[in-house]
Parts: structure tokens; C-alpha cells; sequence
């Protein structure tokens, strides 16, 4: 992997000399991201989102820790022990708002991310396997929400769980008794919440592990970059350290600032209030609504409200949803432009453009009460979602002229690469 | 080959949600849905200002204090406040023999030493604000079969809490001879209490601050149904979120400390980056 001009790893100390002959751990560091790594030199700020993203799950997993230690996942005092954690634990209200909040921050940042994925075209080939992975990614964090805002046991909680467990029963035949299986009883109760605990205990790990895939992937060709155009000299890299360190380094305060400016100022903000009420299954919320990272995939599950011939309008709700997150999967085949970057595709660019308001569109209608006008503006913007993808993406691909290209991301940055001038690199 | 199956996917998803919209819009068309009362006539709670709101707020001791009077004389009768300990009142400004003695005016569940049978006893600092009815079914005898909600948490249970917590207390009235005009069936049920700031408009509770005077404060504010409604509102704030003004005050130095170490962060980005045109 990496480029034949990156920096090789050259310990001086003889500790470090040591342990590089017992365990290269240090040699592994530099290589991954450290001078070791060259990328290239024009990447924007678009580009900090997935460091940024590492650093929420390391905040998610150690406040996480910690609360895990004075919570109980038992449905008698579920509720009362996370307003223990508010009241009396040290520090507990920070941890749990910290915790609250960043798991809405790092949606905010991996929506970004994903963002940039489209636009730049970063799925195609020769990463498509960073894209599978981060799409891996994305559904067990989906995964591991939804269960968190399961463990407080207020209302939405109970109501949340109920609802999207619900979904399985839709499944012909076997859904009712998936439902019961996974649930472990007919409704959400101590048996779902503990299981629901054990489980988001679980996958943070899962997605560390397929973080490390994610990143080796992204090793092997290296970073994408706004022109798309692939990496040919050495002029067209700095080394990630110190140059893309120092430039992480001072996003990631920025983002922190922006975080801890919710946290400690409006902690509810993202929050509902009927998750201050606990848990009761006597006691259906007037509006039942998940989490705001979910909302543009609730409008699609809502959008569907007839049967279609022999489909009951659940059913198909249900498949839509979940297929308007696996059709990503299926992106660096359905793209078939051989230019990645949007900035030099004049249709995909308008199209796209399009998607990301209708995506918003989306999501203010899942977060809204299941009424007109909003089941029928949902009902138009999921008709655009599932066109761009499945429709639209593969015929402009075909069709569209892009824009020429630069040479390298050289001739990109200074107007001039003196090595395609003098035609010693065969691209 | 990909590409063909995916368009027909596309299709099939547009031309279900195409039939749903068909048939949503038909329907719409056909029958109107019509306003409901609760549309027109629920009202969003009126604006309250107190000193623990905005970036810098604090409690204002004296405020909750007084509506701490105010929960102790008219809304424990009914009311529980299971997530607060007597201990807590410390942040009120009381000291600890008043804290002890607020505690002993309370009878919480105890147990007999020498029988072993349950009783009541007088309460500690250590203990938490006693439930004042056994169980549900009690409380839904007592009141017109609602149960009236514990009140720990209730400024962070409902959309703008305090607010809502002092418009509902003053916004007890007569039905608008508009609202029987416009939905005749919709008369207040015998029994409930019509309040526009209540979600459904009829609320099981009967107006519980009625009289100017009704709590004698200790500090001598004039007890005004409006004053005492605010008052009653700031203390429910602390009891909802005791750390509030501990969040606040720790918000500030790590939000200078973070501005601080992005600007240097980005002083030193930008010395690396000198020389590298990018």
C-alpha cells in the first residue's frame, strides 16, 4: 500500500528500535497517521468530518463507560436510576448530557460525511470497499441509537421501541413471532430493556472494529480529493502528519465548541419531553416521534399509507425504509460516471442539489404529527429519494458530459505541474 | 443488467407511493379534515420570565423558596415530588436545622422497631418527598379518576415547562361562547375544568390557586394568584434540574478554554500550512 514516496519509519532511540523488532505498534501509528501516510494536498474542510467522527465515538464510548456504571437496566428503576445519575452521581449530569447530545453530534458529523461520500464521488472505484464498510457503519450506529433511547424508560423510549420493533411484525408469515422473539414478550418490557442494554454495550465495540476496517481500506488506495482525480506524483502530497494533524487538530476544537455550547446550554434541545414521563404502557403519546437522525426515514416509512395490490401499506413502508438506506450499497454500480467529483458533472451537480433538499424536506415531515399536508409533501420527496437513486444516478451517468478535468491535483492547486510538463509520469 | 433492476425497483417504489398519494389526495379532497377543537382553541403557554433562564441565568433563592411555600401548602396534597430529597432544599438557602425541620413536618412510610408493622413516621433530611396517596387506584378516587402527575420532572415533561406550568395555574376560565358556538359538543364534561393551556382543554384538576392570599409568604411578597403561579413555575425548574446553574457555570470556562485552544490549533495549522499552496 501508499504511495513509493512516502516517508519510511526510521526509529532512532533504541527503545523505539526494540520495539519496533517486538511489536511494531509505533511503526503501525506512523503509517496509518503519522508522516508515514501521504494525502493529497488539496483536500477541504469537507474532509475533517471523518477524523471528527473518530472523536465522537471515543465520547460516546467513554461516557458511556462511565454512565453504564451507575444505570440499571431494569424497567422497575430504570428511570429513576438515570435521574439519580442527574442528581446525585458527581459529574453524572454532564456525562448523561454529554453522552445525549453527543450521540446527536456524531449523526450531525457522519450525515456530513456521507454527504461528502456523494458529492465527491468518494464510492467509486477504487473505494468501494470504504464506502461498504461505511455504510456497515452508519446502520449499526443507526442500530445503537435507537437502542440507547431505549434505556431511559420514559415514554418515547417504551413507545419508540414498541413502534420499531412493531415493524418486524409486517414481515409475511414469520413477523409476529420475530417481533415476540426479539422483544422477548408481546410488548417492550424488563426482558427488551435488558437485552436492548446488553446490545448497545455491544455494537459500540462492533463499530471500532469496523472503523479499523474502514480506515485499512481507505489505506490501500488512499484519500479521495475534490477533483477526484487519483494521486500521480509526490507534488501532489503532503504527509497527514503534521500537515493534515495540525488541520484535524483545529477543526476538531471547533466542532468540540460547538458541541459543548449545546451541552451545557440547551442539553434538551434535541431531546423530547415525553421522555421525561416514564414509561407507561397504559399511555399512548399524542405524537410518537424517534430521534431527529431518523426522521427523513420515518417520513418514508409513513409515506406509504394504501396497500399496494396484494402489499399491505405497512409491508411496503417497511421495505422502503430499509431499502432507502441498503440502496447505498449499491451506489458504485448504479454511478457508472467515471468522474467522482460533482464540481465537474454539470447534471449530477443540480440533481444532487435536489436530493439534499428533499432529504431535509424529508425529515421536518418525520418529525412532524402524521397529518396533511405532511404524509403528502413525504409521499412526493420519498418519490424523488428512491428516483435519484435507482432512476435518475444510472441514466445521467450515461448521458452527461462532464467538465475536462485538471491533469493532477498539482495542476489543480498551482495552475501548472512541471512533471506533466515535461511528461515524465505516465498516468 | 444492474441498472435495469434498479430502475425497476425505482419504479415500483414511485408507482406505491404515487397510488398512496392518489389515494391520500382523493380522500383529502373528497372529505376535508376538518379543524378539531383542541386545534382552535388550545393556546401556547404564555410567555415567563425567570432568573434561571439565558446563558448566564441563576437561581433566584428567595423565588423558589417561595414556591417551594407554595407546593407545601397547596399542591402536596395531591401532588408527589418523589425525585427530591428534604437534603436538596440546602440549595434553597435553607440551613440544616430548618431543612430537618421541614423534614419532620412530612409523614413518611417507616416501620415499627418493635413490631415490625408499617407505619408512618416523621421525615429526615435523608428522605425523599412521601407520595400523599398509597397507590393509583387511591389517587384516581380522589380525583375525578385522574391521576395527578408527580411534579419532579414536570418543567422538562412538557414543550416550554415553566411556562406551561404558569399559564395552566392562571388559565382557568369560562368556555368562550365561541368554541360552543363552532363545536356545540364540546362543552366541558361535568366534573373537568376547561383550560386553553391544557392539551385537550379539560383538565381533571380543579383550579388550585383561586384567592390572593391563599399562601402567607414568609418573605412578605404580596401572594397574588400570578405571583404565586410564577413562583410555584421557578421551583419546579430547580426541581426539575438542580444542576442547572452549575451546568451554566461550568459552560463557560470550558467554552474559553475550547476558543482558546482552537485558535492556537488554528494559529498552528495555518504556520504548517505557510509554504504549501493547497
Amino acid at each position: 500500500m501508499s504511495f513509493p514516496w512516502a516517508n519510511h519509519y526510521n526509529p532512532q532511540h533504541p527503545f523505539m528500535k526494540w520495539m519496533d523488532e517486538k511489536l511494531p505498534v509505533p511503526r503501525l501509528v506512523y503509517n496509518a497517521v503519522g508522516s508515514g501516510y501521504p494525502v493529497p494536498r488539496n483536500l477541504n474542510y469537507w474532509w475533517n468530518f471523518g477524523f471528527m467522527a473518530l472523536a465522537c465515538l471515543g465520547i460516546q464510548i467513554v461516557t458511556g463507560v462511565i454512565l453504564a456504571m451507575h444505570y440499571a437496566a431494569n424497567g422497575l428503576v430504570a428511570f429513576d436510576s438515570v435521574e439519580h445519575i442527574m442528581r446525585d452521581v458527581n459529574w453524572g449530569w454532564m456525562l448523561r448530557y454529554a453522552h445525549a447530545n453527543g450521540a446527536s453530534a456524531f449523526f450531525v458529523v457522519i450525515y456530513i460525511h456521507i454527504f461528502r461520500g456523494f458529492f465527491f464521488g468518494s464510492y467509486k472505484a477504487p473505494r468501494e470497499m470504504v464506502w461498504l464498510l461505511g455504510v456497515v457503519i452508519f446502520l449499526l450506529m443507526m442500530a445503537t441509537a435507537f437502542m440507547g433511547y431505549v434505556l431511559p424508560w420514559g415514554q418515547m423510549s417504551f413507545w419508540g421501541a414498541k413502534v420499531i420493533t412493531g415493524l418486524f411484525s409486517a414481515i409475511p408469515l414469520v413477523g409476529e413471532p420475530l417481533q415476540q422473539w426479539l422483544l422477548g414478550g408481546f410488548a417492550p418490557d424488563n426482558a427488551a430493556l435488558n437485552r436492548f442494554f446488553s446490545l448497545h454495550y455491544l455494537l459500540p465495540f462492533v463499530i471500532v472494529g469496523v472503523v479499523v476496517l474502514h480506515i485499512w481500506a481507505l489505506h490501500i488506495p488512499g484519500s479521495s480529493n475534490p477533483t477526484g482525480v487519483e494521486v500521480k506524483s509526490e507534488s501532489d502530497t503532503v504527509p497527514f502528519y503534521p500537515y493534515f494533524i495540525a488541520k484535524d487538530g483545529w477543526t476538531l476544537g471547533a466542532f468540540l465548541f460547538i458541541y459543548c455550547a449545546v451541552l451545557f446550554f440547551a442539553p434538551n434541545m434535541l431531546g423530547h419531553p415525553d421522555n421525561y414521563i416514564p414509561a407507561n404502557p397504559m399511555s399512548t403519546p399524542a405524537h410518537i416521534v424517534p430521534e431527529w437522525y431518523f426522521w427523513p426515514f420515518y417520513a418514508i416509512l409513513r409515506a406509504f399509507t394504501a396497500d399496494f395490490f396484494f402489499i399491505p401499506a405497512k409491508l411496503m413502508g417497511v421495505l422502503a425504509m430499509f431499502s432507502a438506506i441498503l440502496v447505498w450499497f449499491f451506489l458504485p454500480w448504479l454511478d457508472r460516471s467515471p468522474v467522482r467529483s460533482g464540481w465537474y458533472r454539470p447534471m449530477f451537480k443540480w440533481f444532487f442539489a435536489v436530493l439534499c433538499i428533499d432529504v431535509l424536506v424529508l425529515g421536518y415531515c418525520g418529525g412532524s404529527p402524521a397529518a396533511e399536508p405532511f404524509v403528502m409533501i413525504s409521499q412526493i420527496a420519498s418519490v424523488y429519494y428512491f428516483m435519484h437513486f435507482l432512476i435518475i444516478l444510472p441514466i445521467i451517468s450515461s448521458i452527461e458530459q462532464p467538465l475536462p478535468l485538471p491533469f493532477s491535483i498539482t495542476e489543480a492547486v498551482l495552475g501548472k505541474d512541471e512533471t506533466a510538463a515535461s511528461g515524465a509520469v505516465a498516468a | 443488467m444492474i441498472r435495469i433492476l434498479s430502475i425497476l425497483v425505482g419504479l415500483f417504489f414511485s408507482l406505491a407511493l404515487l397510488w398512496s398519494l392518489g389515494k391520500g389526495a382523493a380522500s383529502f379532497i373528497s372529505e376535508p379534515p376538518a379543524a378539531t377543537v383542541e386545534q382552535a382553541f388550545h393556546k401556547p403557554p404564555r410567555e415567563l420570565r425567570l432568573a434561571s433562564d439565558g446563558l448566564f441565568g441563576t437561581f433566584d433563592k428567595q423565588q423558589l423558596q417561595r414556591g417551594f411555600q407554595v407546593y407545601d401548602e397547596v399542591c402536596k396534597a395531591c401532588h408527589s415530588l418523589r425525585l427530591v430529597a428534604f437534603r436538596d432544599l440546602k440549595a434553597l438557602g435553607y440551613n440544616d436545622d430548618e431543612v430537618k425541620a421541614i423534614a419532620a413536618k412530612y409523614q413518611v412510610p417507616g416501620v415499627d422497631p418493635n413490631t415490625g408493622e408499617a407505619n408512618t413516621r416523621p421525615g429526615r433530611p435523608t428522605d425523599f418527598f412521601p407520595q400523599p396517596f398509597a397507590n393509583d387506584i387511591a389517587a384516581r378516587a380522589a380525583n375525578n379518576n385522574a391521576i395527578p402527575p408527580d411534579l419532579s420532572l414536570m418543567t422538562k415533561a412538557r414543550h416550554d415547562g415553566a411556562a406551561y406550568v404558569y399559564s395552566l395555574l392562571t388559565g382557568f376560565q369560562e368556555q368562550p361562547a365561541a368554541l360552543l358556538k363552532q363545536f356545540p359538543d364540546a362543552r366541558t364534561p361535568a366534573g373537568l375544568h376547561y383550560n386553553p393551556y391544557f392539551a385537550n382543554l379539560n383538565l381533571a384538576m380543579a383550579p388550585p390557586l383561586t384567592a390572593d392570599g391563599q399562601v402567607t409568604y414568609k418573605d412578605g411578597t404580596r401572594s397574588t394568584v400570578d405571583q404565586m403561579s410564577r413562583d410555584v413555575a421557578a421551583f419546579l425548574v430547580w426541581t426539575a434540574e438542580p444542576k442547572l446553574e452549575k451546568r451554566k457555570q461550568t459552560g463557560w470556562p470550558v467554552l474559553g478554554f475550547l476558543l482558546f485552544a482552537t485558535i492556537l490549533g488554528n494559529l498552528a495549522y495555518r504556520n504548517i500550512w505557510r509554504d504549501m499552496k493547497h
